[in-house]
C-alpha cells in the first residue's frame, strides 16, 4: 500500500467513491438457514457475515444457568479465508474472545432475559470476508438474527463505525480506510432512545475530535436501522403470506 | 464476576440512593478516584500500584529475540495479565490466567494490550539491535494482588509505571558482533515512551444517568455498565471501550471524555513523581 493513501480526495470522494458521510451498500436476508431459530445474513459494501440464533432453549451446559434470567452466549468467528491472507485460525483468541464478549453484554440489556429464566440463547457469528467494519456487521446481523428468532427485544441494536481523517469524519470504513491508520469509532446505538450502549476505539483520537465522529457514526447507525427494519419488514410480510394462502 | 457472591438488594438499594444524593460509600464525590500509591523498584521495571485496596504488580522484563519476518526492526512488547486466585473468589484458578472463568478478565487484558501497544505508547523501533536478526523483546507480566474494584485502572498505571522505570542493558554493534554490556559496566537505558497513556473507567448507575470515576468493588457488581477510556495527557483518546451495558447519551460520553482527560493529567504527574522519588533513591552503578 502507498505510504500515504489518500483517503478523500480534493474533490470529496474516498478510495471507493463514497462521499464521507455516505455509508456503503447494504444487503440483508433472513431465515437463510434452516435449523436454526434464527438467522441472518447481511453484507455491508464487501463485509459478509452470516448470523445463527439458537433459543432460547435449555442450557447445553448447567454450570450457565441462571435462575432468573436467560443467559446470552455468543461466539463471534472471523473466517481464515475472509481476509486477502490466509490466516490460520486461533481457536481461542483472545481478539475474537474480546469481540463475542463485547456483543454479548450489548444484546443483554436489550433482550429480555428476564422472560426466559433457566435457558440460553446461542448467537453465532461467522464473518465470510472482512473488508472493514467486521463488528458492527456482525452486530447488525445478530440482530436480525435475533429478530427473526422472535426473541423479545426492547429495541433494535444497530451499529456503524466513523472515522476522522483531514479534518473530517467519514462514515463506515472499509478495509484500506482501516488500515491506513484512520482512528475508527464502532458505536452500537439504540434508535428507540438514541442512547449508545457500544462504543470501541482502537487508535488515537484527539478528544475534540470524538464529537463529530460520535454523531456521524449516531446518523450511520439510524440509517442502518431504516435498512434493518425495512429487511424485517419485507420478511414479515413474506411469513404473512404463506401463512394467509 | 462469575463465581463472586452478588451484594444483597438493600445493599445496592443503598449504594444507589446514596449515589443520587451525590455520596458514595467510601465518601469521595463521584469524579474522584482513591488514593493512589505507586511503589517503585528497587529492581528497574518493578511497579506496585494500590487504588485504594485494589493492588497490582507489574513487571518489566527484557531479552534478545529474531524480529518477525514482516517488521524486521521492530521489537516486541508482550504482556501476560494473572489474575490470581488470591486476588477474588472470582477469579477461576485455570492456568492461564486471562483465559480464567469470567469474561472480564479477557476484557481487561484486551484494554491494557490496546492501551499501551494499540496506541504505540513504547517507541517499538527503539528496540532494534540488528535489523532482521536481534530486537529486544521487552515483557510485562501483570499480577492482580488483591481486587477492590477497577483493576484495569490500576494495571494500566502499574504497566506503565513499570515500562517507565525500566531499563535496559545497553548493547554496542560492531559490524557483527553485538556485545550486551551488564548493568555494572555501562548505565543502562531506559525505554522510550512516546506518551503517557492512561486508564480512566466509569460506572454508570440509575438507568446510565449517574456515573462515577473509579469504582471499587461493591460499585462494579451493583452498575449497570462501565465504560473505560484510555486517554493521554495530550488529550488523545487512545482506547474508548464500552462493552455493551446501560445505553448512555452521546453528551454523557464527551462529558466522561473531558473528565478522563483531567484525571490521566493527574495520574501522570503521580507517576512522575514517584518515578523522581524512586531516582533519588536509585544508587548510581557505573562510572559515567
Amino acid at each position: 500500500m502507498a505510504a500515504r493513501l489518500e483517503i478523500v480526495s480534493p474533490e470529496g470522494l474516498r478510495v471507493d467513491g463514497r462521499r464521507p458521510a455516505e455509508v456503503r451498500r447494504v444487503l440483508t436476508r433472513t431465515g437463510v438457514l434452516s435449523q436454526a431459530d434464527g438467522s441472518a445474513y447481511i453484507e455491508q459494501g464487501n463485509t459478509k457475515c452470516l448470523a445463527a440464533v439458537y433459543g432460547p432453549r435449555e442450557p447445553v451446559k448447567r454450570a450457565g444457568v441462571l435462575h432468573d434470567r436467560a443467559t446470552i452466549n455468543v461466539e463471534y468467528n472471523v473466517s481464515s479465508f475472509s481476509s486477502g491472507e490466509r490466516r490460520a485460525k486461533l481457536r481461542r483468541d483472545r481478539k475474537l474472545l474480546e469481540i463475542g464478549l463485547m456483543i454479548k453484554q450489548t444484546f443483554e440489556t436489550v433482550v429480555a432475559t428476564t422472560s426466559f429464566p433457566r435457558s440460553e440463547i446461542d448467537i453465532y457469528l461467522q464473518i465470510l470476508q472482512t473488508d472493514g467494519g467486521a463488528v458492527h456487521t456482525a452486530i447488525n446481523a445478530a440482530t436480525l438474527a435475533l429478530i427473526d428468532a422472535g426473541i423479545p427485544m426492547t429495541d433494535y441494536v444497530c451499529a456503524c463505525s466513523a472515522g476522522f481523517v483531514n479534518d473530517q469524519a467519514i462514515l463506515d470504513l472499509n478495509f484500506l480506510e482501516e488500515s491506513a491508520d484512520v482512528p475508527t469509532l464502532t458505536v452500537a446505538l439504540l434508535p428507540k432512545s438514541g442512547k449508545i450502549s457500544m462504543l470501541g476505539l482502537e487508535s488515537r483520537l484527539h478528544i475534540d475530535k470524538l464529537e463529530p465522529v460520535i454523531a456521524l457514526a449516531s446518523d450511520g447507525c439510524m440509517q442502518m436501522k431504516d435498512t434493518l427494519d425495512e429487511a424485517i419488514r419485507i420478511s414479515t410480510r413474506n411469513l404473512a403470506k404463506t401463512v394467509l394462502h | 464476576m462469575s463465581k463472586d457472591v452478588p451484594p444483597s438488594i438493600n445493599e445496592k438499594a443503598f449504594l444507589l440512593s446514596a449515589l443520587i444524593s451525590r455520596q458514595r460509600l467510601d465518601s469521595r464525590s463521584p469524579h474522584d478516584i482513591r488514593t493512589t500509591r505507586i511503589l517503585l523498584g528497587p529492581q528497574p521495571g518493578h511497579a506496585e500500584v494500590r487504588l485504594g485496596k485494589t493492588r497490582v504488580t507489574a513487571n518489566v522484563s527484557c531479552e534478545i529475540v529474531r524480529p518477525r519476518a514482516n517488521a524486521p526492526t521492530e521489537g516486541a512488547l508482550l504482556f501476560t495479565t494473572d489474575f490470581s486466585p488470591m486476588a477474588s473468589p472470582a477469579f477461576g484458578d485455570g492456568p492461564g490466567g486471562g483465559g480464567g472463568s469470567g469474561g472480564d478478565e479477557i476484557l481487561i487484558a484486551r484494554v491494557l494490550e490496546r492501551a499501551l501497544r494499540g496506541s504505540r505508547a513504547v517507541d517499538t523501533e527503539g528496540l532494534c539491535i540488528v535489523a532482521g536478526e536481534k530486537v529486544w523483546q521487552i515483557k510485562v507480566d501483570v499480577r492482580v494482588i488483591d481486587h477492590e474494584g477497577n483493576i484495569v485502572d490500576c494495571a494500566c498505571i502499574a504497566a506503565v509505571a513499570a515500562l517507565m522505570h525500566f531499563k535496559r542493558p545497553d548493547v554496542t554493534v560492531l559490524g557483527e558482533d553485538v556485545t550486551i554490556h551488564s548493568t555494572s559496566e555501562r548505565n543502562p537505558i531506559p525505554l522510550t515512551l512516546h506518551h503517557v497513556p492512561i486508564c480512566v473507567t466509569f460506572a454508570f448507575f440509575n438507568q446510565g444517568m449517574l456515573q462515577v470515576v473509579d469504582p471499587n468493588l461493591l460499585e462494579e457488581q451493583c452498575a449497570e455498565g462501565d465504560m473505560t477510556f484510555v486517554v493521554n495527557r495530550h488529550g488523545d483518546v487512545c482506547t474508548l471501550s464500552k462493552a455493551g451495558g446501560v445505553a448512555v447519551e452521546a453528551g454523557q460520553v464527551i462529558h466522561c471524555a473531558r473528565i478522563a482527560a483531567a484525571k490521566a493529567e493527574e495520574v501522570t504527574d503521580m507517576i512522575k513523581a514517584a518515578l523522581e522519588k524512586a531516582a533519588v533513591k536509585e544508587p548510581k552503578v557505573a562510572i559515567v
